[in-house]
């Protein structure tokens, strides 16, 4: 094996051919995995510039960067292209694609051209949301809520749903895609109970895309129907009902958080079992949990509507709920802690990144239970504590999962080594860079700034100075490991076939792997993290 | 090894996927429709309840009978695309390619008596849009049950519209003698996304014509 993965002009999915052609028009999920590399880090970095601009501009009280509607724009712009084309698509679409056949020992995704249908449609949605947003622009916030969107504003509402509408095709896809090959594709011998979590976690991540995603697209499509005829099925003024959009929008939404946790939770696992050379403990529960969260996550919506006008009997139950969702996300974390224990724990970058996920995912998820409560939430409500809050989930938490996967498999999707020097100061950069920018979110937003106005009062400046200063650190911090990434591709060392002598089908063919993944389907004869011998 | 395989991107050895697999895929694809429509739904029966005489009143201002023959139509286009993929399966290809085309008549006539009830509803100045005009008591609300109405029978046309689109292509293939009895599948999955579009339309039908006529 070692001799073959050596063999750096060995036939692989990269050096099987460089025309364009062979990229574009590829069925290959590697491949496909590849182009969504390329394309969701370009719209990273876009929402990114948006993020730069509102944060330079909070870092004084007064307006004198932007103007009230430049600033709605940028913010609106900054939501919809990192929640639908950044952090919707970055695990699954990237390394749910790459990793899910060669994890359960498949040579293919079940729908190859179906997969490349849903890149295609991906691009499509994401380019023309984003010219509409650079060009146009919209003013509603991501969340487009009723009856501002649908009745007053004046911005490209409907061209953006459209984009929207079209990239959950994509999702819709890749989710059914994904199922299918779970159940049918898996190598003889990969038992429900042999595989790898983050095999559990996709499957989990799936099922809410086949079964969220719809609702948003008929959301969406209604808010187009009432701008585009007049009607006024969400416009109190003409009989409707705005905060049942509300409901339909977090049906989707709230569920839509758990895509983009549930896929980090997933790589996190893989990255701790590696670095402690451990089974992860009670892999059942770890494996159950995903489920749990995906379906409770379907019960929870209503607890964006605490202030919108829900009945309180509704609101205490969605906030039981709600806190029944802590219940398998704590099991998760328990769990890797307790793997933690008495490991042989090494401190290579992947581990620092699923560190932090731990770390910042505990804090995301405790403030969540804050903003759960009845009465808590009604004082935070609209604050940037809520800010706070789901950026340490989906920014921190996925994000770091992100980076942490794509440093771990770096030497599986690019046949190179990053460099690790640079590879853990750019972890420690980004954790730090993150809490200094939205930790003192949390306070800003108890002391009562409201989000979402490009003005404040005088007293929160010191606090938002920080979290700018942060924002410029996490910005290097995130510009880093795409230099250096680039970079390892000419010059990094070859890597072999499994650089972390980690278990797991994905570390027993070559790196990269060849076109057909293995040369010969495995047979999986042990559990999932089999480490011998075994940490007392 | 390397040398063993040509440098292609052909890999005629790709998974041969077994039918259950492709019927899987299909059966998650039509639980995401049903999501889908479930919405719409979800927000009918949300507005029936706070609006229950307005939607009653509304609802008599639609066509029952041409509703009531729509609904027999597509019950017998539901059989005929049974049949048809019984005979694929039996590898009778006249027979496939006859049922077939019956179920694509009965589609059609649906659409067309669909869409001179629309030019009726138009006529009468039901259609949402600006120059509504209802002649009944509230309006506002009434309109609001023209919205669902066209927006929830206006998709599920463009639903009949892709399965008639699809059959057309499978006689196409049928007819060529593409559609054996190895690969009938494709005939199946057209067959069950035809049944779902049926059963979408067995609950619009009593929900949007019957219910304020008891």
């Amino acid at each position: 094996m070692s001799t073959i993965a050596l063999d750096r002009y060995r036939q692989n999915y990269l050096n099987i051919s460089y025309t364009a052609k062979s990229w574009l028009l590829s069925t290959d999920h590697k491949r496909i995995g590849i182009l969504y590399m390329i394309s969701i880090t370009l719209f990273f970095f876009l929402g990114g510039i948006a993020a730069v601009l509102f944060r330079l501009e909070l870092l004084t009280p007064q307006a004198d960067l932007v103007k009230a509607e430049t600033y709605n724009k940028l913010f609106t712009l900054h939501g919809v292209i990192m929640v639908w084309f950044f952090l919707i698509p970055s695990i699954p679409s990237v390394l749910g694609n790459f990793l899910i056949p060669l994890m359960i020992g498949a040579r293919e995704v079940a729908f190859p051209r179906l997969n490349l249908v849903s890149w295609y449609l991906f691009m499509l949605g994401g380019l023309f949301t984003f010219v509409v947003l650079i060009t146009g622009g919209v003013d509603t916030g991501w969340t487009f809520y009723t009856p501002y969107s649908s009745s007053f504003s004046n911005s490209a509402v409907v061209a953006t749903i459209f984009g929207v509408f079209i990239t959950g095709f994509s999702s819709i896809f890749t989710g059914l895609n994904f199922i299918v090959t779970i159940h049918k594709l898996r190598a003889p011998g990969m038992k429900w109970s042999r595989l790898p979590l983050f095999i559990w976690s996709h499957y989990a991540t799936s099922l809410i895309l086949v079964l969220a995603t719809p609702v948003l697209a008929i959301t969406l499509g209604l808010i187009a129907i009432e701008r585009v005829f007049g009607v006024g099925i969400f416009d109190p003024a003409l009989g409707g009902d705005p905060v049942l959009f509300e409901h339909f929008f977090w049906f989707y939404s709230h569920p839509a958080v758990y895509i983009m946790i549930l896929p980090g939770m997933g790589v996190t696992s893989e990255i701790i079992a590696a670095f402690t050379r451990r089974r992860i403990f009670g892999y059942t529960f770890v494996a159950m949990a995903s489920l749990a969260i995906a379906i409770i996550g379907f019960l929870v919506w209503g607890h964006h509507i605490f202030v919108g006008g829900q009945s309180a009997y509704a609101s205490a139950v969605f906030s039981g709920l709600s806190y029944m969702v802590a219940i398998p996300s704590a099991v998760k974390v328990f769990n890797w802690t307790a793997t933690l224990y008495k490991g042989s724990i090494s401190f290579d970058t992947p581990m620092l990144y699923a560190l932090g996920f731990i770390w910042l995912f505990t804090i995301g998820g405790l403030t969540g239970l804050f903003v759960a409560s009845l009465a808590i939430d009604v004082h935070v409500h609209d604050t940037y504590f809520v800010i706070a809050h789901f950026h340490y989930i989906m920014v921190g938490a996925s994000v770091m999962a992100y980076l942490g996967g794509i440093h771990y498999w770096w030497p599986k999707l690019s046949g190179r080594m990053y460099p690790e020097g640079w590879g853990r100061a750019a972890a420690l950069l980004i954790f730090f860079g993150f809490n200094l920018t939205f930790f003192p979110q949390f306070l800003l937003g108890y002391m009562g700034m409201p989000r979402r106005y490009h003005v404040y009062a005088e007293e929160f400046q010191v606090l938002n100075v920080m979290s700018t200063a942060g924002a410029s650190i996490l910005a290097v911090g995130y510009l880093l490991p795409l230099a250096y990434l680039l970079w390892s591709l000419r010059t990094g060392s070859i890597a072999i076939a499994s650089p972390w002598g980690a278990s797991g089908l994905e570390w027993q063919t070559g790196s990269p792997p060849p076109m057909e993944n293995f040369e010969e389907i495995p047979i999986v004869t042990e559990e999932a993290y089999t480490y011998r011998p075994e940490s007392s | 090894m390397a040398e063993a395989r040509a440098p292609t991107l052909d890999r005629p050895e790709l998974p041969e996927l077994d039918q259950e697999s492709i019927s899987l895929g299909m059966w998650i694809f039509l639980a995401s429709e049903v999501m889908f429509f479930g919405a719409l739904f979800a927000a009918y029966i949300i507005y029936r309840n706070a609006y229950p005489q307005v939607f009653a009143e509304a609802s008599r201002h639609l066509n029952v009978w041409i509703g009531g023959v729509n609904t027999g139509l597509l019950l017998t286009s539901s059989l005929t695309v049974a049949l048809a993929v019984n005979a694929a399966q039996l590898g009778k290809r006249k027979l496939l390619i006859a049922f077939l085309l019956l179920t694509i008549v009965l589609g059609l006539i649906f659409l067309g008596l669909k869409g001179l009830e629309y030019s009726q509803e138009f006529e009468e100045n039901l259609f949402p849009g600006r120059n509504f005009i209802y002649p009944g008591p509230e309006p506002e609300k009434a309109r609001l049950f023209f919205s669902l109405y066209f927006t929830m029978t206006g998709l599920h046309a463009l639903h009949m519209l892709a399965g008639l689109l699809t059959f057309s292509i499978i006689v196409l293939l049928a007819w060529r003698k593409k559609i054996t009895q190895e690969n009938y599948i494709s005939v199946e999955l057209a067959g069950l996304f035809w049944h779902f579009v049926d059963i979408v339309w067995i609950f619009l039908f009593p929900l949007l014509y019957l219910i304020g006529r008891t």
